[in-house]
């Protein structure tokens, strides 16, 4: 009963619609098909209702009504394309474009810009109206990550909302107001002085060419084009289910194959995997966190810090610095797989090769704006060089693509080369949500109990899915000898995405009440399959189909365990020979972090 | 007709019956009787939109909140507009009184007079007045508690929704309606917010009565309204007068003799040109014949040494400042509107594009998320319209 008293019925172009109370008209007329143009409105975020080029005519209304901001009424009439409707949005639309830098041609946002489709749906004249933009806007590439160009903003408030809402960072605000409001920072400083974490969620939710990420590709292109630089790609694992989207697939789409093809085509000198420091890191990481179990439990030593998170996102990495820089030790003190992969491979994979290492140029396909400010942090230098040299966005690698003139439908499949080039099921899941844990769990489970972990396919279900935080407990029961310590303990971990939900989980460490033993956090909605270096639009639907993508991938595998990994078990026999956390080891794979500001 | 001018004193005569004796009467009286009562009183807001009074408390009185709040709208910051300041320092009884009255019909225990920044001169004066007005409210039993909050100093500040947002701590942006502050106000919760004038006039229903105060004013107008008078005047100052006045009537009495034009609402009002003096009315829209125009209050009169585009530019200086800048119409086409009048006066444009931005006023009145943004059509077409001339050359 309660339900059918909550539902109300409206006429949109004359059609019946019956929906829930509260719906608004745009989402009342998406459930028939019919479209409504938005610009400040993101799926992701709050009503904003300032763009106004949503307008629909409302039958005794005397103005018209923002449909993304207006909930229905009982027999409501609406009508969402007639003159006056069609004629108020064009005028906003062209009054955008007078304020606006119309550089299209130049625009690296360019064919998938919302304000120039717009545009040209409407057929906008670009000389309606004077201009008004604001002369003299200096762009902002102060940060290594993100490229801030005001002049291309139509001041929806997509990235505010998104850095408040979804990442509780705050770097970025609305400054002035009138004809001087703008996108700001804290006191307008550039963003590589405030507190931005770098994740590029601006990015992705900005509808125009106004966020970017700093763009690396030419340097690259000029390290494959010279003879003497042998230049390394490592691919996370996201990226190779959302780069198809760059080049015309669906989101979701299988292209490893064709991913590690074009790379080759491209002209770098090995295609390698990034999943294969994730194993690395799962071994690494699982070795800390027994460790650290047992300080904790069997030497009784209050000193170690218990819950142990993640540390593999960088986005999450400098937010935790900023925000709660007194809980650091709850890191994980390994790098991140990018930086592992960095720190091999100029002196591992160098000496295997037999290529000097300042001959090395590493690149990362990352599905992350982050990483490039983590490959340029002044520590992650261990190989005694810079250990990578640049980090690309799925964008960008999808560029590249472009670029080269590869016609991305018609290549071949092709392996990754070796070494550095095996991974497991394991690794792939890094790249959605709750996917470390996974990975972990299977890989610590089995250490300490020498049996499979007791979910049905090893498949940990409690930890997937895009809820915001999500938890799991598995009792540890008839462990082996060594971890006897742990026998009947139930080690309880937490899965949390998007900065907004590691907040709630700081603040139960901050006021010690986290029940937790272990942790993985990452920065970005959904993991880095919703990164802030991925293709855009991507939003709740898209973020489902990569994840899908990503366990089906690991279903297909047939090594699911990290610690199973040929090339992972050659690497502890040949090189880190003192094993996980072992000195090597120590040097290369494990790092240190830097108490920052909150401003 | 005459008869009109004079001052009623109204809002800031003196009464034998004070102020809380008159909100003693009103609380004997049930919520919905009061309500009923400015409902048939016809009052409506002062504070510029017109909207009925009764029927916005009977909204709030009605919505579910464990808590409530009436707010006073003492923003005012429309340029040559200073009537609150006026029954703030004279008459701030009546005002605390019609809160009182509010909170009793809607069920508030907590009300905040929301002062412009550049009144904080006002502030002890005031809190002497609250402490006055607690004790008043201890005595009849009214659990009712007033605290003032200190403007931020944007004009837009007093557009309700986003004073409830500067009240929060955000940003001073107006927020999409629906929801309205009678059901979702301040933190969330149903929320009255009045002009100071509005509740004063509030109290002044309970004084007088309905039949009395319909009395006051014409058809859809009713009561007495004061005005801020300014510009080219030898009266310059705030009269207390009954609506229902021609503008003929107004600058006979108000005018140098050679008035050419009279700004009714101030920046976002109405542009009256000479010839359209006797058929226009101060009022809200109703059933008149000819022009009925709202007002905040603010009466500008320029005489003929004026330069309408000079007038024009500088309300369009102002909006392209003092809009919040967040939503499209309003914070490009104030600029646009600006630009475009200069070009056409240099000449740089032919004067046809005063069409385009004429059209450009209505997408703005249309589509603008609020009043700021929704009524510059106002002061612009009706300048544009009567004096085109003086655009041009
Ligand atoms: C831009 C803008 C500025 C406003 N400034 C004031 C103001 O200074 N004082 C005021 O009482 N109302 C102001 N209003 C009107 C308020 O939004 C609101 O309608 C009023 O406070 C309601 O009170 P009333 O019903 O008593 O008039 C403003 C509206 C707009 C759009
Ligand atoms: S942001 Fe969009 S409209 Fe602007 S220049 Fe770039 S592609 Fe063109
Ligand atoms: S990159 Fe992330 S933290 Fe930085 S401004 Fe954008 S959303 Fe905020
Ligand atoms: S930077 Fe992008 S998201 Fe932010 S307000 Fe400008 S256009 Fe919108
Ligand atoms: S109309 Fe103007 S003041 Fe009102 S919300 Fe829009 S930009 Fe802000
Ligand atoms: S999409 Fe509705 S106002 Fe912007």
């Amino acid at each position: 009963m309660e339900s059918i008293k909550n539902i109300i019925s409206v006429k949109i172009n004359g059609i019946d619609v019956s929906i829930e109370k509260g719906t608004t008209i745009l989402e009342a007329a998406r459930k028939i098909n019919v479209r409504i143009p938005t610009l400040c409105h993101h799926e992701d975020l709050c009503v904003a209702g300032n763009c106004r080029v949503c307008v629909v005519e409302v039958e005794g209304a005397k103005n018209l009504t923002a449909s993304c901001a207006a909930p229905c009424e009982q027999n409501m009439v609406i009508k969402t394309n007639t003159p006056k409707v069609r004629s108020a949005r064009k005028d906003l639309i062209a009054l955008l474009v007078s304020e606006h830098n119309t550089q299209c041609t130049t625009c690296y946002r360019s064919t998938n810009c919302e304000l120039q489709a717009l545009a040209s749906e409407y057929n906008v004249d670009n000389n309606t109206y004077l201009s008004v933009l604001k002369p003299g806007i200096q762009v902002d590439r102060s940060s290594w990550s993100i490229e801030k160009d005001d002049s291309k903003c139509v001041r929806c408030q997509r990235c505010v909302r998104t850095c408040a809402e979804l990442q509780h960072v705050n770097a970025i605000t609305v400054a002035h107001k009138g004809k001087d409001m703008k996108i700001s920072t804290f006191m307008d400083l550039p963003m590589n002085e405030v507190v931005c974490v770098n994740c590029g969620q601006c990015i992705i939710h900005c509808p125009t060419g106004a966020l970017t990420e700093r763009r690396y590709f030419d340097d690259i292109w000029e390290a494959i084009g010279d003879e003497k630089k042998h230049v390394v790609i490592n691919t996370a694992p996201s990226v190779r289910v959302a780069i198809g989207e760059m080049l015309g697939y669906a989101p979701g789409a299988h292209v490893t194959g064709k991913m590690v093809a074009a790379l080759k085509k491209i002209g770098f000198d090995s295609v390698l995997d990034t999943n294969y420091t994730a194993d690395l890191t799962i071994v690494e990481e699982g070795t800390e966190l027994l460790g650290r179990l047992k300080s904790k439990i069997k030497d009784e030593d209050d000193s170690v810090a218990l819950p142990m998170i993640t540390s593999c996102s960088p986005g999450w990495v400098k937010f935790i610095e900023h925000m709660y820089p007194e809980h650091l030790a709850h890191l994980s003190t390994c790098k991140s797989p990018q930086q592992m992969f960095g720190a091999l491979a100029k002196t591992y994979y160098a000496e295997k090769i037999g290529v000097k290492p300042e001959n090395i140029v590493s690149v990362a396909a990352m599905p992350c704006a982050a990483k490039k400010f983590e490959a340029n942090r002044p520590e992650m230098k261990s190989s005694g060089y810079q250990d990578i040299d640049a980090g690309l966005t799925t964008r960008e690698i999808g560029h590249m693509i472009k670029q080269a003139g590869i016609d991305f439908s018609e290549i071949s499949d092709s392996d990754f080369d070796s070494i550095m080039g095996d991974s497991t099921g394991a690794a792939i899941i890094f790249g959605a949500t709750g996917g470390v844990m996974e990975a972990a769990l299977r890989t610590a489970y089995e250490l300490i109990t020498g049996r499979d972990v007791p979910f049905d396919r090893l498949n940990i279900e409690p930890v997937r899915g895009l809820e915001g935080i999500k938890h799991a407990a598995v009792k540890l029961e008839n462990c082996l000898e060594a971890y006897s310590f742990l026998e009947g303990v139930e080690l309880r971990v937490a899965v949390a995405h998007g900065l907004k939900n590691a907040r709630v989980i700081m603040d139960q460490i901050k006021d010690g009440t986290s029940p937790y033993h272990f942790i993985e956090i990452m920065a970005c909605p959904g993991g880095c399959i919703g990164g802030g270096g991925q293709p855009i639009p991507t939003n709740d639907k898209v973020r489902m189909e990569r994840i899908k993508a990503i366990y089906e991938d690991d279903a297909d595998c047939k090594l699911r365990k990290s610690h199973e990994n040929p090339e992972i078990k050659q690497i502890y026999d040949e090189f880190l020979k003192d094993g996980p956390l072992g000195h090597k080891s120590h040097k290369l794979l494990h790092t240190h972090y830097t108490k920052r500001n909150r401003y | 007709m005459q008869e009109r001018l004079k001052r009623l004193d109204v809002i800031l005569g003196i009464h034998p019956e004070s102020p809380y004796q008159v909100m003693e009467k009103a609380l004997k009286r049930a919520p919905k009787d009061i309500i009923s009562d400015l409902i048939d009183s016809g009052l409506k807001g002062r504070g510029g939109a017109g909207f009925l009074t009764g029927l916005k408390w009977k909204f709030a009185a009605a919505a579910d909140g464990d808590e409530k709040f009436v707010v006073c709208n003492a923003d005012e910051g429309e340029p040559g507009t200073f009537k609150d300041r006026e029954i703030l320092t004279l008459v701030p009884k009546k005002v605390l009184a019609g809160m009182g009255i509010c909170a009793y019909v809607i069920g508030a225990r907590k009300g905040y007079i929301y002062l412009r920044g550049e009144y904080k001169y006002l502030v002890p004066h005031l809190e002497r007045e609250i402490a006055e007005f607690h004790k008043n409210c201890f005595k009849l039993e009214l659990d009712f508690n007033i605290e003032i909050f200190l403007g931020s100093g944007a004009y837009v500040c007093g557009e309700e929704t986003a004073l409830l947002n500067s009240m929060e701590g955000f940003r001073g942006e107006p927020r999409n309606k629906p929801p309205f502050p009678t059901n979702d106000g301040y933190l969330g919760k149903p929320t009255v917010v009045n002009n100071v004038e509005t509740l004063v006039s509030a109290q002044v229903v309970s004084r007088i009565g309905v039949e009395e105060f319909k009395k006051l004013g014409i058809q859809d107008s009713h009561g007495s309204k004061l005005f801020s008078v300014s510009g080219d005047t030898p009266r310059p100052g705030i009269y207390d007068l009954e609506f229902g006045l021609s503008l003929d009537e107004f600058v006979r009495e108000f005018g140098d003799g050679d008035t050419k034009a009279v700004q009714v609402g101030g920046a976002s009002g109405f542009c009256v040109p000479r010839k359209k003096f006797q058929s226009t009315t101060i009022g809200f829209p109703g059933g008149l014949t000819g022009d009925s125009l709202p007002t905040g209050g603010s009466m500008m009169i320029f005489n003929s040494s004026r330069s309408m585009y000079n007038v024009l530019r500088n309300y369009l200086d102002f909006f392209e400042e003092e809009s919040c800048g967040q939503c499209t119409p309003c914070r490009i086409g104030c600029q646009q509107l600006k630009v475009g009048i200069e070009a056409v006066k240099r000449g740089d444009k032919d004067p046809e594009y005063l069409q385009q931005l004429l059209k450009l006023t209505d997408t703005m009145k249309i589509t603008a998320k609020c009043g700021l943004g929704q009524s510059v059509a106002n002061s612009f077409s009706s300048i544009v319209d009567n004096f085109r001339e003086e655009m041009i050359y």
